[in-house]
């Protein structure tokens, strides 16, 4: 269908800010739902409530802004249908581990342990792992983390340290890990 | 800095995101303590792990042609009138449907501020309002990680750092010679623009130096205040404006101010 002037313009500066961030949008998708159809189609999802927000976006960081709009997409999909993994009412705390648990050296990791830190990650609480992929796979600074998860950025950084606390435990083997 | 601040402080030394001083309270610390600095190896080793170009999933092929596809099926399903209102639309429909009851209501409240305002009661001055923004960026600027976005001393780096973030290229002096050496920057958001925010140090003491364009090229000579016990001063000097707070005395603000214009 032909698109008007106006409309075309309009969708033009979306284009333009708002799809090159696409990658990042599929990544975090596909690590929150574990599934590669469920991911694209709550992108794809996100991206068009994204365009009709649009008008009322001011930030110049559509970057982050796209990811909580991604984020919000699959926690809502998360609650519908894996209810288990959202439900059990997250906290800090309980999930804390203790640091003198860990040893470092236990910690040795080979070219064929890439399925494990995989595994690994994707056995954390969602909470714990969208802060890792946010943090670590997308290279997003503490306030962009604080935008996306809707969380303070003192939360963020002790987050972080609770979710890698929790991923090394995962790495040093089941034996260990608390389960 | 005892192990237990260090390790409270780890995780933002690995991110890069402490401000200058606390991140080498931190180095400092690593280099005397073993403990401290096998940790922070652990955290290496997993970062390293974890920035896998594996870890990274890429969207399947054609992913983009169907994102774009159906973002323009939606754009023209989407029409022009709606898209005007998709802003308003929410208080569109609201005003049209306010109770008239709600509406007098809503009349009699303003009536009654602009009769309270009144025509000679001035408001908070524009000043006022904007001494208030920049005390609590300041203020916000001392919380631990938020101080600045390039932290180096180096004026040539601080400066190009600015490049691309802000429309207009602030002046940036090292004044380390003068006992007023430059931290760093970062970006702030005040009086409604992006602005530079210059950080410099007087011994233990931060200065917060804002700076932006002014609307008239004429020179506005210091004028001082002091709010929530911060010393406030600003003037506009060659076209720019500067807002300079700290807990510094009244002459140290006078003097680094002077060499800030010099």
């Amino acid at each position: 269908m032909a698109l008007r002037v106006v409309e075309e313009r309009a969708v033009a500066r979306f284009e333009e800010s708002v799809l090159p961030q696409l990658g990042a949008a599929y990544n975090l998708a596909r690590w929150l739902t574990r599934n590669e159809h469920d991911a694209e189609d709550l992108v794809q999802e996100a991206l068009l409530r994204a365009f009709k927000a649009f008008s009322g976006f001011r930030g110049n960081d559509a970057r982050a802004w796209l990811l909580a709009i991604v984020r919000n997409a699959c926690y809502t999909w998360l609650r519908r249908t894996r209810a288990q993994e959202v439900t059990t009412a997250f906290d800090e705390e309980i999930h804390t581990v203790e640091g003198d648990v860990l040893n470092p050296e236990r910690l040795v990791l080979q070219e064929a342990d890439r399925t494990r830190v995989r595994q690994a990650l994707e056995e954390l609480p969602v909470e714990f792992r969208e802060v890792l992929v946010l943090r670590e796979i997308e290279g997003l600074s503490y306030k962009e983390i604080a935008t996306v998860a809707d969380i303070p950025v003192g939360t963020v950084m002790s987050r972080l340290a609770r979710a890698r606390g929790r991923l090394q435990l995962g790495l040093a083997g089941p034996q260990d890990a608390e389960r | 800095m005892s192990c237990q601040e260090t390790r409270s402080l780890l995780h933002a030394f690995l991110d890069d995101e402490l401000d200058l001083t606390h991140s080498l309270d931190v180095q400092h610390h690593l280099d005397t303590c073993p403990a401290c600095a096998r940790e922070l190896a652990a955290q290496r080793t997993l970062r390293a792990a974890l920035r896998d170009e594996a870890l990274y999933f890429r969207p399947p092929d054609g992913f983009t042609a169907r994102a774009r596809a159906a973002l323009r099926a939606t754009a023209a399903t989407v029409g022009p009138a709606d898209r005007a209102g998709i802003a308003e639309g929410f208080l569109w429909t609201r005003r049209v449907w306010l109770p008239a009851g709600a509406a007098a209501a809503l009349l009699a409240v303003v009536a009654i501020t602009i009769w309270r305002l009144g025509p000679g009661a001035p408001g908070p001055s524009a000043d006022g309002l904007l001494a208030q923004e920049v005390i609590t960026s300041h203020i916000r600027s001392l919380m631990p990680g938020h101080l600045t976005d390039v932290p180096s001393s180096d004026q040539h780096t601080v400066k190009p750092w600015f490049n691309g973030r802000l429309d207009f290229s602030p002046p940036v002096k090292d004044l380390a010679g003068e006992g007023f050496p430059l931290t760093g920057g970062r970006l702030d958001y005040l009086g409604g623009r992006p602005i530079a925010a210059l950080v410099y140090k007087r011994r233990q003491h931060i200065i917060n130096l804002m700076v932006w364009p002014a609307s008239s090229e004429a020179d506005r000579s210091p004028t001082a205040a002091i709010r929530q016990g911060y010393r406030l001063l600003h003037l506009a000097h060659g076209g720019m404006i500067y807002w300079a707070v700290s807990d510094l005395n009244e002459d140290e603000m006078k003097e680094f101010v002077g060499l800030v214009v010099r």
